[in-house]
């Protein structure tokens, strides 16, 4: 396994010009390019390919997603219930939501493990641009989670269509229940992916964001004195399970955000987090 | 060429570097020295920029490491071996740091070959030993082929023959004309590889000195002289005529003398010329081990006390036996006699569990009042074990 020092051949030729580099007197055979945003994607998807942990989460999110969604538009076919005017797709919510902590979860390692292993150190000594390596990370887990999230979204309303019998929803009902939660989803992941910035710590950025979205929701339950109704509306309204539904239309409430809303309400969330994370990565010693 | 200028780091009420200037140039190995939690991977960091220092500033090449433009390929670090992702495996590890620096694949390869981590490139690098760690780091530095390497204690962990290849390979860097920074806390192995020394303690700037001059300043060579067994009085006549000639003998305990200030030819000469024989007549050197720790030795801070084993055991018999505290601030080099045995037919005894030590050359500008290392005058325990230091890694005999 060890092998002696053994200088590669091409150092080992005579240096044809007077060595003067900018920095001492040895300067390399291959050829120097300034490295880029795209090295750095390709950077990250080469790391977000080659661990399980990816593997691991969006398998158990596709799983969660087909299963949960089947299962149910199953249970409605054998019951013959009537829907009662809510659209076909609308089933694939409770699948989404589950596989949106496994998004959750991949956002927060995708940075969060470059602190536990300290690998971070190595990243930012082999780019010291910080904005672009989290820019990068951001760009390839974002897409990754949209693409996945999308796909998976698209073949489950796509089977509970076909094993319900019932017509094809509108255009952009179909729109929202696919691009427009695989958005949202990927969205929420970023979220996470800056918490995990900022937090720098896998464990307790991903306890938070699964508070974020679950507490809003049973906090509401809880508010039953009068003087808080309109919190506890506020809180219902713009949960992220509530914010899920009115995508899918169907909502839980009658007013707060519908159609695309809540899509643009987590794109901006998503910014103003990860600004903080551009800033907090910055500013911090590694 | 690494250059840092008043480098401080302070965390809250901590110092963790202090005041710290210093260059390390091209085309030398250059030894970063200084005892566990001394400042030396602080430092490291700052010069890449991962930490922000306090005050002062470090450049490569004149840049602060973060507008270096193009910096993978100007400089390459092994900061923690087992700063990697465990998942992950060598092959893929490498991948994507070459892909960050927009160094070309192939080169992955050729690092992987030249560290000798071929045959496990496959292999998620969880599973590595230490040594295998070690080398996977060392192939992360040699990625972008640069002029600048630092290398924080890059033998941690190997075997005698990864040590060795460290070792020639860190020669073989410089000798290309490459700025080679390597830490450790051995001064042992620094000796071995090193050209140029730079030793700090709490964060400051202890010396800064080429090695063969820190050889020159911190060791003490004597030669070790033996006349036959049952010959005392061609010893006694062998002492006072080494006296004589300005050299400063002592005895050591199975009878040999020790001999500073004559060159060994002399020793010879005088021998001869009082017409003694010689059993033994060889040099001896200090180990720089022992030069660095008096050194260090005010400024350690995680510092193991004796383990007294207090009203636990019978009162001890004998002082000798007993092995001192490492490093006691008051032990120190305090041995040193000050003319041994001079106008006395009678050499001093030599201290037996230590090596001749040297008064400090000159003043050590270094040794604060506080956590000298000089002599106290009033030491309450002048029991020669303690005095001498009690050091032994280097045996009388």
């Amino acid at each position: 396994m060890t092998t002696p020092a053994a200088p590669r051949a091409h150092e080992q030729q005579p240096q044809p010009q007077p060595p003067h580099g900018l920095l001492g007197y040895y300067e390399s055979p291959i050829p120097i390019r300034r490295a880029t945003l795209g090295d750095a994607i390709a950077s990250e998807w080469t790391k977000i390919r080659s661990v399980r942990s990816t593997l691991w989460t969006l398998g158990v999110m596709i799983v969660l997603m087909v299963a949960i969604g089947l299962m149910s538009a199953l249970l409605i076919a054998a019951a013959d219930t009537d829907l009662a005017g809510e659209p076909v797709v609308a089933l694939g919510f409770f699948g989404v939501l589950l596989g949106s902590i496994c998004v959750i979860t991949l956002g927060v390692l995708t940075i969060g493990s470059e602190y536990s292993t300290g690998m971070i150190r190595t990243t930012l000594t082999a780019c010291p641009s910080r904005a672009r390596v989290l820019t990068a990370k951001a760009i390839v887990f974002f897409l990754l989670a949209f693409v996945i999230t999308t796909v998976t979204a698209t073949v489950v309303a796509g089977f509970q269509t076909a094993i319900l019998g019932a017509g094809l929803d509108s255009g952009s009902v179909w729109l929202r229940a696919t691009v427009g939660v695989g958005l949202y989803i990927a969205a929420l992941g970023l979220v996470s992916l800056a918490v995990g910035a900022i937090i720098r710590h896998s464990a307790g950025a991903i306890t938070v964001m699964i508070a974020v979205v679950l507490l809003p929701l049973v906090l509401a339950l809880f508010m039953f004195s009068d003087s808080l109704r309109g919190l506890q509306r506020f809180l219902f309204e713009y949960s992220i399970p509530n914010q899920l539904g009115a995508l899918y239309g169907s909502t839980v409430t009658e007013s707060g955000p519908s159609g695309w809303e809540p899509l643009l309400l987590m794109l901006g969330i998503a910014a103003v987090a990860l600004g903080g994370a551009y800033l907090a990565l910055d500013r911090r010693d590694v | 060429m690494i250059e840092a200028v008043g480098l401080t780091k302070r965390y809250g009420a901590k110092t963790a570097v202090d005041d710290l200037s210093f260059q390390v140039r091209p085309g030398a190995v250059t030894g970063f020295l200084g005892p566990n939690g001394s400042g030396k991977s602080t430092t490291m960091r700052m010069i890449l920029g991962l930490d922000r220092p306090t005050a002062g500033h470090v450049t490569i090449g004149g840049h602060p490491y973060r507008s270096l433009p193009n910096a993978p390929r100007q400089v390459g670090a092994l900061l923690d071996a087992k700063a990697v992702h465990g998942g992950r495996t060598a092959r893929a590890h490498l991948l994507s740091l070459a892909q960050l620096a927009g160094i070309p694949a192939r080169r992955v390869d050729e690092v992987l070959g030249v560290v000798g981590l071929r045959d496990v490139a496959k292999r998620r690098s969880s599973g590595f030993s230490l040594g295998m760690g070690q080398r996977l780091g060392i192939a992360a530095a040699l990625l972008g082929d640069p002029q600048v390497l630092l290398f924080d204690e890059p033998v941690n962990g190997l075997d005698p023959e990864g040590i060795h290849w460290v070792r020639n390979l860190m020669k073989t860097l410089a000798a290309e004309g490459r700025t080679v920074f390597v830490s450790s806390h051995l001064m042992s192995e620094m000796a071995l590889t090193a050209d140029h020394l730079i030793v700090i303690g709490r964060g400051r700037l202890l010396s800064d000195m080429s090695v063969t001059d820190f050889i020159s300043a911190n060791s003490a060579d004597f030669a070790r002289v033996r006349v036959p067994e049952n010959a005392p009085q061609e010893r006694e006549k062998l002492t006072s005529s080494l006296i004589e000639a300005g050299g400063s003998v002592m005895s050591e305990p199975d009878g040999a003398l020790r001999v500073t200030g004559l060159p060994l030819p002399r020793i010879s000469d005088l021998a001869h010329g009082a017409d003694v024989r010689l059993w033994e007549l060889s040099p001896h050197r200090a180990s720089l081990e022992e030069a660095y720790m008096r050194m260090t030795q005010g400024v350690v801070d995680y510092r193991s006390t004796d383990d007294a084993k207090a009203g636990l055991l019978e009162p001890p018999q004998a002082p000798y036996g007993a092995y001192g505290p490492y490093g006691d601030a008051q032990g120190g080099y305090g041995a040193a006699p000050g003319a041994p045995g001079h106008g006395q037919p009678q050499p001093a005894e030599a201290p037996q569990q230590s090596w001749y030590a040297p008064p400090p050359p000159g003043q050590n500008p270094y040794a604060t009042p506080g956590h000298a290392a000089a002599p106290h005058p009033a030491a309450p325990e002048p029991s020669p074990a303690d005095a001498a230091g009690t050091k032994t890694s280097e045996d009388p005999r």
